[in-house]
């Protein structure tokens, strides 16, 4: 039995557990599940996954229902979280919820697990208004939607800054032999209001781990969201990362994605702009090197006028890695005055590392400024030379140049600790002691 | 304290230095001039240990070691200095950042801890405050955006921090106003001593009016034909190359 017909024909065990009243989840779920078996996976031959095969990591006979809740100490996970600030946290362990290293709260917003959301009649109304309303049908998200049973409920209610970060973390203890998960996460955010989120999958031994995982994000009216992936799992564990976010008018959401580790890693970010004078923005350093594989596939749709959207990815590859970067911006005839930049820029180390970028523009509007550059080169010969005729060794020297390379992109990271850990991470990658701080 | 002898490099099989003899003692200063292409950077960056030039014959020898072999960073903790004819423009990295991480690769190559940042800012205030460098540069990218003369500058600044025993300076001169030159000037003389030694390469006259060579040697295609004392690069200056090269010829 390959693994599509393991998951279809666990649905039904899955279903019958589910003992909530809402039925319009029920049949959400009942119709997704028929969508998957009809769609299934991504095959090479589609378009959006010429470069990234799913096949070697859908090989796997991976667990499906974890058993139950795997425990952990803080002391084994505080390393993964962004510990040093005060921070709600949602920590998941092999997709089960962990209640004693989580922290919670009810308290002007909800900050909460999907869970009860789907379970709990106070949440219906926001379940009914936002629950699968933009992930599009297609096999990965219908497959998530019919599983759906845990992950970050987070709703941010009218004019209110969450007063800290929310961290979502969902770590696999390896208990199961391997495991496939798929948190479904709901980020609501009111008119008015501000959120940070910090999102990470952690794997914790060697076992494979495959996760398909699916956040909608609701900014409304003058809503500020900032988002930090940080992903830097693993060899032996895999991300489909599927994000959807709309914005209304004169909101403000950017996603910063830090890709420096894990066997196949795929970035489907999707924004869709919903009102005028929106920023998106989306910004990511990719750092890898053996085999490994980070594809970042990215949408913009502007389908009103005077807004702005922002790209800027950075890539280094070394060995055999593979990025991929495919980055659409769509702007409707209607939607005049939009700002649309977009850059993609690499340095591969080695011979056999490969990058495949593509811009993808399709403008409607006549009166747009939009820009795309892609860069693919080597480190500079000459500025190495300049630093070590500096006394700073090669090593360092060619570290220091690819940090240099990358930084920009820190710039924008509103959480200085988050900076810093990703600062650090950059540096224990490339092996080098970095003298100095941002 | 830097003897050459008899070298020979080449680049893609495209031979630029073509035996070249040099030697400076400790405390001298030596100027190298000469016309264009005639391959005064191709010996400075091959003193400094650039990889990119063969180096096909002969020896560089540094306080009695042969560094031929050495590699760039090595040879910096040596105490070589060269300042580019053409800084790097690195952004992303600030300048404090840079001589900072410059200094320590220098101490923990000598086996010293990291310097205390207290004392790194103290020095790095001084040297700034010495050659009029505005604090405000200090935390901009690398070079990144410098004019011509403050790229210079700037490679002086590097310099005076990390004190070095054998200052190379490639046309530090060219693209400094007469204010600067004369800043400029004053820094390096201020670490001039008896045990250190200045390569100053030039084209012009003016900046060995305020930093005085002991030699002037003249390079013209690889090699160096003719030198002297200051005096003859007063002579190069009013009669430019072709009497050396028609002198040569006979
Ligand atoms: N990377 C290189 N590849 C090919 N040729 C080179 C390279 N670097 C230098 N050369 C050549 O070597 C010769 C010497 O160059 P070099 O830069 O050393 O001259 P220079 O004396 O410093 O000239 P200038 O006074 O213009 O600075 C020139 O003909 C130059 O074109
Ligand atoms: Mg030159």
């Amino acid at each position: 039995m390959d693994f599509k017909e393991k998951l279809v024909s666990s649905f039904l065990a899955f279903e019958e557990e589910y003992t909530g009243s809402n039925d319009d989840l029920r049949n959400i779920r009942s119709q997704a599940i028929k969508d998957f078996e009809t769609i299934g996976f991504p095959g090479k031959k589609e378009e959006a996954y010429k470069y990234t095969s799913l096949k070697s990591v859908l090989k796997e006979d991976y667990n499906i229902f974890p058993k139950g809740e795997n425990s952990l100490e803080y002391r084994d996970i505080q390393k993964y979280l962004i510990h040093e600030i005060d921070t709600y946290d949602l920590v998941f362990i092999d997709g089960v919820y962990s209640s004693h290293l989580s922290s919670t709260t009810h308290d002007k917003i909800d900050a909460c697990l999907m869970s009860s959301a789907i379970n709990k009649d106070q949440y219906k109304p926001v379940i009914d208004n936002y629950f699968n309303k933009i992930a599009p049908k297609n096999g990965l998200n219908s497959l998530n939607t019919a599983f759906t049973k845990e992950g970050a409920f987070i709703h941010i209610h009218k004019n209110t800054m969450a007063d800290k970060p929310i961290q979502i973390i969902n770590f696999s203890t390896g208990n199961e032999s391997s495991l496939f998960v798929q948190p479904r996460n709901l980020i609501v955010v009111d008119e008015n209001s501000h959120c940070q989120i910090i999102e990470r999958h952690q794997s914790l031994t060697e076992q494979p781990v495959l996760t398909n995982s699916v956040t909608e994000v609701f900014a409304d009216k003058r809503a500020i969201v900032d988002y930090y992936k940080i992903q830097n799992d693993n060899l032996s564990a895999s991300l489909i990362d599927n994000t959807f976010i709309e914005q209304q008018s004169e909101s403000f959401c950017s996603v910063h994605t830090f890709s420096l580790g894990g066997k196949l890693t795929r970035n489907n970010l999707n924004f869709y702009q919903k009102g005028e004078r929106i920023d998106s923005t989306m910004k990511g350093i990719t750092l890898i090197e053996g085999k490994q594989h980070v594809d970042h596939n990215t949408l913009v749709h502007h389908t009103q006028p005077n807004c702005e959207s922002h790209q800027d990815y950075k890539g280094i590859f070394d060995d055999k890695s593979v990025g991929v970067f495919n980055g659409k911006v769509y702007v409707d005839k209607i939607a005049q005055k939009i700002n649309a930049y977009q850059s993609n820029n690499n340095v591969l180390l080695s011979d056999r590392a490969t990058i495949n970028s593509k811009p993808q523009l399709e403008i409607f509007a006549d009166d747009v400024k939009c820009s795309h550059g892609c860069t693919i080169g080597q480190l500079d010969e000459e500025a190495l030379f300049y630093l070590e005729s500096r006394g700073i060794p090669k090593k360092e020297a060619r570290g220091l140049l690819m940090y240099a390379f990358a930084n920009n992109v820190l710039e924008s990271v509103k959480i200085p600790e988050i900076k810093k850990r990703i600062n650090k991470l950059i540096a224990k990658k490339l092996g080098i002691e970095l003298g100095f701080h941002l | 304290m830097l003897k050459i002898k008899n070298l020979h490099a080449s680049i893609e099989d495209k031979e630029i230095l073509k035996g070249i003899d040099l030697e400076i003692n400790a405390g001298e200063v030596h100027a190298i001039m000469g016309p264009n292409g005639s391959g005064k950077s191709t010996l400075s960056s091959i003193i400094a240990g650039r990889e990119e030039f063969d180096q096909t014959q002969g020896e560089i020898i540094f306080e009695d070691t042969e560094i031929s072999e050495m590699d760039p960073d090595e040879r910096a903790h040596r105490g070589i200095f060269l300042s580019f004819q053409y800084p790097v423009e690195i952004p992303g990295v600030s300048v404090t950042n840079f001589i900072r991480t410059a200094i320590n690769a220098h101490r923990n190559a000598n086996g010293q801890e990291n310097m205390p940042a207290n004392e790194m800012l103290k020095k790095i205030r001084e040297k700034s405050e010495m050659l009029g460098i505005d604090r405000k540069f200090l935390s901009r990218s690398l070079n990144e955006g410098f004019s011509g003369g403050e790229k210079k500058r700037n490679e002086i600044f590097q310099m005076a921090m990390l004190d070095p025993k054998l200052s190379i300076l490639d046309e530090t001169d060219s693209g400094l106003d007469i204010d600067a030159l004369k800043t400029v000037a004053d820094g390096v003389n201020s670490l001039k001593s008896k045990d250190k030694s200045v390569l100053l390469i030039t084209h012009y006259q003016r900046l060995l009016n305020y930093i005085v060579p002991d030699f002037v040697h003249v390079m013209v295609d690889g090699k160096i034909v003719k030198s002297g004392g200051k005096d003859l690069a007063k002579e190069l200056d009013e009669r430019g190359y072709e009497w050396i090269k028609t002198e040569k010829a006979v």
